[in-house]
């Protein structure tokens, strides 16, 4: 009997190849590629007044050098806005080489193309830039002033102005009997995958072709990019993402300059071309995320309940916004948790600064929204002396609420409608995990010993799983192996895992006997990309449908072949036979061969389907009208919406009363992403969540200078926690199937970080008394934090003693 | 992140290395264990057309005792150091300091002489070795001279080892019986030193006879404590906060992502007498 694989803790197969060194990244292909190398405007704001590289030309081994000049018409235009949207008034984007103007450090102005990286980056060394400098604009605060412009023709430097209203919150906020205004700060981080980016292309010139790599969260979307940008049919292009080592959102953004410039070097020399970004490049040539000003207005009553929440934020989008508004439109709707205030309102402005260009980064836009409304809940809480998960509960949606419709627009243009979710079961469920009631007692034990300790909590919820859809297909092979492809990519998350348990499952067979390839175009040509907590929700449904055509086609053959009925026959292991009756059965492998009428045996079992084989009834044509050939099918998933996952973390933390080091000494989780296909890979995702997380509160951020220098562009400084840093984290799931897609999935993968800011601020204030309004935060700032309030405390008291 | 091309030679002597060294003139670079010349390299912050490879002299290596005095090879790996039975006995807080460094994968190539000529302030030898009145062998064009470690760190990654002269050997003072602390603090555990305290106290029956101390990261050289030394002397071990409370005494600390300068001498005072409370317990 076949036991079902979905619901499994498998081991993730892709494991052995990836950590023994057998990974195929980017770097790892087109050993005799060229190498590119790229000048990079060292200034955050400049004019480009000339450009010198005849002395590069001396170094041996150089291919090509290319500028803006050297660009064809298609090359010479902006990058593509991906994703417009009527509030984002002002689009931006940079050129694939910088022509007269640079408006960050890092931004890509000449490419080098030379035997290897070692005579390239020589070669680049050579080049002149002459640049004039112009003032920047560094920091969301310094947009928001706007005494100086990114871009001349956007003058206050708002790219995106939205505002959201349901209900009206004026009038909830005059007549709330409590209001608070709160003003928060995050800060900017970034993805940082081990891996960072890489094109490698190689172009066939007698066939007129493209094939190329690229470490991409979305093969497809390069593929169209490139054709679009080098006037290729799409027929002849090809693109595949190898292994790649993270992505974390920054590898979704496409095409990135290096991405149509490899391939179209590729082509002018007739010679394979790479390019593998290097850490420094990583850090201020890609993505950066998170940096907001948040101000929240919140009108409460007696009992906590929100009657009107008035949210603005200032989101600093960098240079340029190739992603259009997707992160602060995911803060505006997302921050609304589990919540229902009673009215609501965010205005959101989108504002260049001279950095890194911002786009999604795992948790995309939540990790703010959930900090502003998670501090807003602990800071109603102590203004009413309430305990906080009191005022939460107070604040949920309930269960027979669901499907809950905001009134919003999410970021997929659809509405912001809950389809599940159980918030007060999974609010007990991490109450008792914490031991949420006996925390006073240990505070007062630790207090003795004089320890300083204290509890946070977050509560998230997201939306996952965000269309338009995803494709599989599935082959049987007349091996009985069975082939699947989805078209989205792999960062790591184990999609050869869980999409082999579906189709395992769906189809009958042995999860051994299922190979997966994701994100090659060859094989799946239509696919949207690994984002948003979607692969599971999306490939798995597509791939899960694919497997229920190829499973049809199979009955139908099977009972042709053992004259039974399909409606009689089950398939298990691999093989068809008829309920009931054992004996009577066919392999899965032996129907392929006889899905496949064929005129030439190539092997042995191949003879079964040729044609004097006897096995076709020949008055019928080999191939059914309507049939095709083949023992495979495709299958799409397309959702009329986003499904809605959600979690709630609690935490407990140490802060050292001296030196103000913070220690998480316990991290708690209870998650709910619906059915788990395999909960071993759930919980890996939401580990590795949580220690982004931490990164983003207690380390991470990007320090530029008032000149638009990232000063940490290094791992010397740009603090990231390691196995070390990570608590152990405990977690707890509770399984509310989404009702939107046959296998009952939400999406798990960005879960972990989400709320963790908001979680260790909440600790953090617990332990210190005063309100934690920015983070991330680190021992030296919380030490600062202490010394201003000691010294307001002693001011106060002196002047009281004044009077 | 790639060196631009230069020459590179592997001396099996002294003698040789030194030659490289005066043939390449400014264009030489002596490479140890290479786990802070590889980033200046691959960064290009420094381009040396020719670089010169300790890895095969002679007698650079290892760990020896010399009367009084225990005599460290200047390429012995961070790894060996920490683990040897003579430096644990008789120099117990550079064993000490030395685990703290870094990771087991850069203790194996980083080498106590590459970290002392590196002299990055933020770095965890330089204190240890100061408190413990090192002498730093140095050989050059004209033979071989020895600076106290008091002389050798002069400024931000500058020491007395000039041009064409290589540093051979740290020769460490016994301080059999001392009880030694390393306190590092940092934010993630295989960081460089946000402030770092060597203490290394001689304690008879619970009374501190006499305390060295150096400093990590609080000025552009490590620093010794010399007030806090003196006020130690003659104190029970189990009450040294007061007498610690001067750690940051003429220091002049940097303000960094880490945390600034005040935080810094904040910490330096703290970290003092932790330091030297858990160097008199053992
Ligand atoms: C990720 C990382 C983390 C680290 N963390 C720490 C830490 O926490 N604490 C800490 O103290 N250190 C840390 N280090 C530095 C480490 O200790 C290095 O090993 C040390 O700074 C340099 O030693 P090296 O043998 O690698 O020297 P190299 O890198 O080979 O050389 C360093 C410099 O010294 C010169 N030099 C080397 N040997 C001699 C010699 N005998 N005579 C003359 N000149 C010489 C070289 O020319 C070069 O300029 C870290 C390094 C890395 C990469």
């Amino acid at each position: 009997m076949t036991t079902r694989s979905i619901g499994h803790s498998v081991q993730r197969r892709e494991d052995p190849r990836l950590v023994t060194g057998n990974g195929r990244y980017l770097d790892d292909l087109g050993r005799d590629a060229l190498a590119a190398a790229f000048v990079r405007s060292p200034h955050a704001h400049a004019t480009i007044t000339g450009i010198d590289i005849t002395d590069a030309w001396e170094v041996d081994g150089v291919e090509a050098i290319y500028t803006f000049e050297d660009l064809d018409e298609l090359m010479a235009r902006p990058l593509p806005v991906l994703i417009p949207h009527p509030a984002l008034t002002h689009p931006r984007t940079c050129l694939a080489l910088a022509d007269t103007e640079v408006n960050h450090v890092g931004e890509p102005v000449v490419m080098v193309v030379a035997r290897d990286r070692y005579v390239a980056e020589d070669a680049a060394a050579r080049i002149v830039v002459s640049y004039e400098t112009k003032p920047v604009v560094v920091g969301v605060a310094a947009a928001r002033e706007a005494a100086l412009a990114v871009h001349d023709d956007v003058p206050d430097n708002v790219a995106a102005h939205l505002i959201q209203e349901v209900g009206d919150v004026d009038a909830a906020l005059a007549c709330s009997p409590h209001r608070l205004t709160i003003p928060l700060t995050i800060e900017r981080s970034a993805c940082m995958p081990m891996e960072g980016k890489g094109v490698y292309a190689v172009w066939d010139r007698d066939d007129a072709s493209m094939r190329m790599w690229s470490s991409t969260q979305t093969s497809t979307g390069v593929r169209a990019a490139v054709a679009a940008r080098l006037g290729i049919p799409l027929a002849r292009i090809q693109c595949m993402a190898p292994d790649v080592g993270g992505g974390f959102g920054v590898k979704i953004n496409h095409p990135w300059p290096e991405e149509l410039l490899v391939p179209w070097a590729a082509r002018a020399l007739g010679r394979p071309v790479k390019w593998a970004e290097d850490r420094r490049e990583h850090f201020v040539s890609s993505a950066h995320e998170r940096q907001q000003l948040q101000e929240v207005e919140v009108g409460f009553d007696d009992d906590g309940r929100i009657l009107a929440l008035d949210v603005k934020v200032w989101h600093d989008n960098g240079a340029y916004t190739p992603y259009g508004i997707i992160v602060p439109i995911i803060t505006a709707t997302q921050l609304l948790g589990p919540y229902k205030p009673g009215t609501y309102r965010c205005e959101f402005w989108s504002l260049y600064t001279n950095t890194v260009i911002v786009t999604p980064y795992r948790g995309a836009g939540r990790p703010q929204g959930v900090f502003a409304m998670e501090r807003t809940m602990d800071a109603i809480a102590a203004f009413l002396g309430k305990d906080r998960t009191e005022v939460r509960s107070t604040n949920f949606i309930l269960p027979q609420d669901m499907p809950y419709d905001h009134g919003l627009m999410f970021q997929d243009g659809r509405p912001l409608k809950y389809d599940s979710g159980d918030f007060p079961a999974s609010l007990a469920k991490l109450k008792a995990l914490v031991g949420w009631d006996d925390f006073a007692a240990y505070r007062e034990q630790a207090e003795a010993e004089g320890r300083k300790v204290g509890l946070g909590i977050g509560c998230y919820v997201e939306g996952t799983g965000v269309g338009p859809y995803e494709g599989g297909h599935v082959h049987v092979e007349t091996s009985g192996q069975v082939f699947v492809a989805t078209g989205l990519t792999s960062q790591g998350q184990g999609h050869e895992t869980a999409f082999a348990q579906i189709v395992a499952d769906e189809l009958g067979v042995r999860f051994e006997d299922v190979h997966v390839t994701t994100g090659d175009t060859r094989r799946m040509p239509y696919a949207v990309g690994t984002f948003a907590s979607r692969a599971a929700v999306m490939s798995g449904n597509a791939v899960a449908a694919a497997a229920k055509v190829v499973r049809e086609k199979a009955l139908r053959i099977a009972a042709d072949a053992l004259e039974a009925n399909p409606d009689d026959l089950e398939i298990e292991d691999g093989v068809i036979s008829v309920k009931g009756a054992p004996d009577t059965q066919i392999s899965l492998s032996t129907v392929a061969v006889l899905s496949n009428p064929l005129r030439y045996a190539f092997d042995d079992a191949a003879k079964a389907a040729t044609q004097f084989a006897g096995t076709f009834d020949p008055d019928k044509p080999p191939v059914a009208e309507g049939d095709e050939p083949g023992l495979e099918g495709k299958g799409f998933y397309s959702p009329t919406q986003a499904t809605f996952a959600n979690g709630m973390h609690a935490a407990i933390v140490e802060t050292d009363p001296v030196t103000a080091e913070i220690r998480i000494l316990r991290y708690c989780v209870v998650h709910d992403c619906g059915v788990m296909i395999n909960p071993l890979i759930v919980e890996g995702q939401v580990h590795g969540g949580v220690a982004q997380g931490v990164g983003g509160a207690l380390y991470e951020r990007m320090a530029y200078d008032e000149s638009g220098q990232l000063l940490n562009a290094s791992f010397m400084d740009f603090l990231v926690p390691y196995a070390s840093e990570v608590p152990f984290i405990e977690t707890d799931h509770l399984e509310t199937p989404s009702p939107l897609n046959p296998l009952g999935i939400k999406g798990a993968g960005e879960a972990g970080t989400i709320p963790v800011s908001a979680v260790l601020a909440s600790a953090i204030e617990d332990a210190e008394g005063f309100p934690i309004l920015s983070m991330p935060i680190s021992p030296s700032e919380l030490w600062e934090l202490r010394r201003q309030r000691a010294s307001a405390a002693a001011h106060s008291a002196t002047t009281e003693g004044d009077r | 992140m790639i060196p631009s091309s230069f020459e590179y030679v592997a001396p099996t002597s002294v003698e040789d290395a030194l030659a490289a060294l005066a043939e390449a003139g400014d264009e030489g670079k002596v490479l140890a264990g290479g786990q802070s010349l590889l980033p200046v390299l691959r960064m290009r912050l420094n381009a040396p057309e020719k670089v010169i490879d300790l890895g095969r002299v002679e007698g650079l290596r290892g760990i020896r005792e010399d009367g009084d005095t225990i005599v460290i090879g200047a390429m012995t790996t961070h790894d060996e150091v920490a683990n040897s039975e003579l430096v644990k006995e008789h120099a117990a807080l550079l064993a000490k300091a030395t685990a703290e460094v870094a990771d087991p994968q850069i203790r194996h190539r980083g080498t106590l002489g590459g970290a002392i000529v590196h002299a990055d302030p933020a770095g965890d030898l330089g204190a240890p070795v100061l408190a413990l009145d090192a002498e730093m062998v140095i050989a050059g064009p004209g033979g071989e001279r020895t600076v106290a470690a008091k002389d050798f760190f002069t400024d931000l990654f500058e020491t007395a080892v000039g041009d064409g002269e290589l540093l051979t050997a740290i020769r460490i003072p016994k301080h059999t019986g001392w009880g030694a602390h390393y306190e590092k603090f940092v934010r993630v555990a295989h960081q460089w030193s946000i402030v770092g305290v060597a203490a290394t106290v001689k304690a008879d029956g619970g009374t501190i006879s006499e305390a060295k101390i150096g400093l990590t990261n609080m000025g552009s050289t490590p620093l010794r404590a010399a007030s806090v030394e003196a006020a130690l002397a003659g104190k029970s071990a189990s009450d040294v906060a007061d007498a610690c409370s001067s750690a940051a005494d003429g220091t002049n600390p940097p303000s960094d992502l880490n945390g600034d300068a005040d935080y810094r001498r904040h910490l330096a005072t703290v970290l003092t007498s932790r330091a030297v409370a858990a160097a008199a317990a053992g």
